[in-house]
């Protein structure tokens, strides 16, 4: 396990250093001069230069990558050009609205599917699981921000029960959880029915009947632990979904988090912010699935010798 | 006096294991290690042994489906290992093999004929125009009948599609046929019917079989050499009179004393083994069986025992590898249970 | 040999018409269709057959386990006096595990793979006798070192794919052991396994048999098991009993064509043979059985009656019963020695 988790750190060295690339070169593949575009479109040649020299943005492309990686190691990502704060603060004060609101999601998505997924398998070809799987393909189909301006146009505007936008009261993190939730709750209940419909059919779920365990326990017990192994890996890749999902659903929501400030921020062309906010996005990913693949390994003990 | 078709020298299969922080080959599996042996023209050699002796191995390593680590294998006079892969394709004509399920190994959406028309095709054997005729007198020959020629795999029955597979190996008129487990996964009463069509076409094609299979009841049936395996070593090696009547290795005696006799009425000395086949990632030293050898001694943990006859006790090309044949012929050594 | 009296009131378990079917778009399939057996208490009852005879649906009937869309259509199985097929789920689950266990097949894919050796074995104390998990693992090292397994202590924290096959069919044995059961139903628990670890696991299971007094019913294919293990033999042909027999009995005096036959085609390694005698044909379907006897269409000696209706399974004076209309007043045809005559029977048919 150890070495597993130390090989998997290593393994994730070159994702960042691709990440971190991709980004850099963001500021540079787009059409115009990037000094021109910080100095603003107004700024005078003579501006524009010193912009330059200040950037740095004169020295040859690695030189600047090794310096914009270093800055961002010690946690400087340069500062927005409209506001002139730094980016780091700036994408501080808003990143834990969106982590708080893709972990409540998540964690809706993980409950409800779950539980539609064990009770549609439990019975299976009822009314209940065929009920159960067409609402799924309808979340599943949905787009979230449509879904989000319906639960607004119904649940907040003509019911008036919960509010509109804004974040922080238990009311107002309601709808966009359920919105940026449920497509995720779909595809987990989908995967779930299926994993569970797989593992009840194995031999050791008749051993443990042969036993006289309990349907319930044979169920909760013997067959869940085993089904929810794939569906590890289903949470770990909707995580990386609900992170693009939590750009138009703080939009539609009006919340101050990282994907309302990637959207202003490309739309007032702020380059480093956005450049910094998709770092921070994209490692958060990383992290999140390195977590995801250690508590794969530790659910599914088989894997482990390998 | 016949010659050797198949002549088998030094060969050895490793597959190596990864692992460590950087995934670096960390040992190997000796799935089969430095193992020699010859077929004769027309003759049936098997391969008997436990799961993990390299049996299947041995044979995969023959028609190189994986590449042997290292040795010599010569088919009819020619180099197998120092072929191209063209060339190999070509030589697959003479040098046919069977496997435990077939179905794992033919195209379920090809009909019967078509799998067979293909094999030829592929080796080009005969004009296309007599092809037709040749896949009908082949599923006669394996006991199909030609009105089945149109259906695919899945219509036949676990014993039909063996049959299949016996076809289309066949079909390319080989001279040798290695039969890797071909009749395990067979029904006792289908199981004789296949083994008796292997035996009818080896008389009349001259067919030579490699004959690899765990069911000694099926090998004494079949054979007339056996060559028993353990852990990736030959351990013995004799005509099938003289290993099932005259075994000299511990191993091969503990080996037929554990199977059941479908006679109730007999009464046998069961040796019974301690333990499980070690690993063959690290095999244990000298002998490979001393861990669960009864005669066992410090010398069989430090040498490796050579194949060896003793004309006194045993017949011609009957070879053991144990260094104390005579001494447990004779009971100066008693067994350590 | 004493206990030649297979109605006696000794049997631990006696089946009787027992019918389990499986209902699929394709209609009704008989996979168990009018079984009758009785296992005498403390003996081994071996129910042989190849692949599609019924003879797993019949151990899963016993310990009513049948999945959808099988179901148990009728008859009765009478454990200890009382009709198995009348107890409700709860009682069913008292009595699975405890006083009738199960061992299976595949070693590899019988344990759950996500819990340790030990958390399975404890899990039938805490079920049946109430034990706390504490309790229950000590227990289970104890069952460990009771089926063989070296360094119970350690083993007993193991997962099932740190364990080799042989080690996993013991661990699988303690499981259907620790609550002491007094059936052990055992379905194919060597076929997975090599020679030299079969003979182990066979003689383990003998010795715990006479140690714990279990009766047992041990199915399998291998007419070799069962001659070395078994003291009754019933042999199963689609779905249906078509011979019974002490050991000694069936193996000596066949007296049904399918046993016969059976016997014949068996490779074995101790003797020579030259030519195997072969069954004609294939195993029927389970959705397309023929009428009348159900072996008449592979059967050397079959006449019209044969393919018309079905004989009863009746006593004969050896002591077998027999499924077969040539043993009983009605066969219309020349007198017929089954065992002798199969050979020449069958190179005329063919």
């Amino acid at each position: 396990m150890f070495v597993y988790t130390i090989r998997r750190i290593i393994q994730t060295i070159p994702v960042m250093i691709g990440v971190s690339l991709v980004v850099f070169l963001m500021m540079h593949l787009i059409p115009g001069d990037p000094a021109q575009i910080i100095a603003g479109e107004a700024a005078q040649e003579e501006q524009v230069e010193q912009t330059r020299e200040r950037l740095g943005l004169n020295e040859p492309l690695p030189v600047q990558y090794a310096t914009f990686v270093g800055n961002a190691v010690q946690g400087d990502l340069g500062n927005s050009i409209r506001s002139g704060r730094s980016v780091t603060s700036l994408i501080g004060d808003r990143f834990w609205i969106t982590v708080e609101l893709a972990f409540y999601s998540t964690l809706l998505s993980i409950f409800i599917g779950l539980i539609a997924g064990i009770i549609s398998a439990t019975r299976r070809n009822s009314f209940l699981d065929m009920s159960l799987m067409i609402i799924a393909l309808f979340g599943l189909s949905m787009p979230n921000f449509w879904l989000g301006l319906i639960l607004i146009q119904y649940l907040a505007l003509n019911i008036g029960w919960l509010p509109v936008s804004g974040w922080g009261t238990p009311q107002q993190i309601l709808l966009p959880v359920i919105t940026l939730g449920t497509a995720g709750a779909a595809i987990i209940a989908r995967m779930t029915r299926s994993s569970m419909l797989e593992v009840i059919h194995q031999d050791y779920i008749r051993t443990a009947r042969a036993k006289g365990v309990k349907e319930r326990y044979v169920v909760y017990k013997h067959a869940l632990r085993n089904a929810l192994i794939p569906v590890v890996t289903v949470v770990g890749l909707q995580f990386g979904v609900l992170l693009g999902g939590a750009v138009l659903t703080e939009t539609v929501f009006a919340i101050n988090g990282l994907g309302r400030l990637v959207v202003e921020a490309i739309n007032q062309r702020d380059f480093p912010v956005v450049q910094g906010s998709v770092l921070v996005l994209s490692l958060l990913f990383v992290l999140v699935n390195f977590l995801v693949d250690i508590s794969y390994r530790i659910l599914n003990k088989r894997i482990e010798l390998d | 006096m016949t010659t050797d078709l198949l002549k088998v020298q030094h060969l050895k299969q490793y597959f190596p294991i990864k692992g460590g922080i950087l995934g670096r080959k960390v040992n190997d599996v000796k799935a089969v290690d430095d193992i020699s042996f010859e077929v004769k023209a027309g003759e049936t050699l098997s391969i008997v042994g436990e799961s993990g002796c390299g049996k299947s191995t041995t044979g995969r390593a023959i028609l190189r489906l994986d590449e042997p680590t290292s040795g010599e294998v010569e088919f009819g006079g020619k180099d197998l290992l120092s072929l191209s892969k063209a060339e190999m394709r070509k030589m697959r004509k003479d040098l046919q093999i069977i496997f435990q399920d077939p179905y794992a190994s033919i195209n379920p959406r090809q009909t019967v004929r078509q799998i067979l028309g293909e094999a030829m095709a592929i080796q080009n054997v005969l004009p296309k125009k007599e092809r037709e005729a040749r896949i009908k007198e082949l599923m006669t020959t394996v006991g199909l009948g030609e009105h089945q020629i149109d259906r695919f795999p899945h219509e036949f029955s676990g014993g039909q599609r063996q049959r299949i597979g016996i076809a289309r190996a066949l079909a390319v008129d080989p001279k040798m046929i290695i039969c890797d487990e071909s009749v395990s996964a067979l029904d006792v009463s289908i199981q004789a019917q296949v083994l008796n069509l292997l035996r009818k076409l080896q008389k009349e094609l001259d067919l030579t079989y490699l004959f690899i299979s765990h069911d000694l009841g099926v090998v004494r049936h079949i054979s007339d050499r056996v060559l028993v395996m353990y852990l990736g070593k030959i351990v013995e090696i004799a005509d099938k009179k003289s290993l099932f009547d005259n075994p000299k290795h511990p191993y091969t005696k503990t080996l037929l004393s554990a199977i059941p006799v479908p006679d109730p009425s007999i009464e046998k000395d069961q040796i019974i083994l301690k333990g499980d086949v070690p690993s063959p990632i690290d095999p244990p030293t000298g002998c490979r069986f001393h861990t669960r050898c009864p005669f066992a001694t410090d010398k069989c943990k430090d040498e490796d025992p050579e194949l060896r006859t003793n004309d006194d006790l045993m017949q011609d090309g009957h070879r053991a590898a144990c260094h104390y044949i005579e001494e447990i012929e004779s009971g100066e050594m008693q067994p350590n249970y | 040999m004493e206990n030649e009296n297979m109605e006696s009131n000794e049997s631990i378990i006696k089946v009787d018409n027992l019918q389990t079917s499986f209902f699929t778009h394709k209609g009704e399939i008989k996979a168990v269709d009018g079984v009758h057996f009785d296992v005498p208490a403390g003996k081994t009852l071996g129910i042989v057959g190849e692949s599609g005879s019924g003879k797993s649906i019949t151990s899963l009937s016993i310990m009513r386990l049948i999945d959808d869309p099988g179901r148990i259509k009728g008859g009765e199985i009478i454990f200890k006096g009382e009709n198995l097929l009348e107890k409700s789920e709860a009682e069913m689950r008292s009595i699975r595990g405890n006083k009738i266990s199960m061992i299976f097949q595949e070693p590899m894919t019988s344990l759950n793979p996500v819990y340790t050796i030990g958390d399975q074995i404890a899990e039938a104390y805490q079920i049946h006798e109430g034990t706390s998990k504490k309790e229950g693992l000590r227990k289970a090292v104890d069952m460990l070192k009771l089926v063989g397994i070296p360094s119970p202590e350690r083993r007993v924290k193991a997962y099932p794919h740190e364990l080799s096959g042989g080690m996993r069919q013991r661990a699988m044995i303690a499981i259907a052991l620790a609550c002491d059961p007094e059936l052990l139903v055992a379905d194919e628990p060597t076929t997975a396994l090599d020679v030299t670890i079969q003979a182990q696991i066979l003689r383990l299971i003998s010795r715990l048999q006479d140690e714990l007094g279990m009766s047992m019913m041990l199915i399998t294919h291998d007419l070799g098991v069962v001659a070395e293990t078994c003291d009754y033999v019933a042999v199963m042909y689609a779905g249906k009993i078509v011979e019974y027999a002490d050991v000694y009995t069936l193996f000596s005096n066949p007296k049904h064509p399918y046993t016969v036959g059976l016997l014949k085609s068996l490779p074995r390694h101790d003797i020579d043979q030259d030519e195997l005698e072969v069954i004609q044909g294939m195993v029927p379907r389970p959705d397309n059985l023929p009428e009348g006897c159900r072996f008449a269409p592979r059967c050397p000696f079959a006449r019209d009656m044969c393919h018309e209706r079905l004989p009863d399974l009746e006593d004969l004076e050896g002591g077998n019963q027999v499924r077969c209309w040539i043993h009983t007043d009605q066969w219309d045809g020349p007198e017929v020695n089954v065992k002798d005559d199969y050979g020449s029977a069958q190179s005329s048919t063919s």
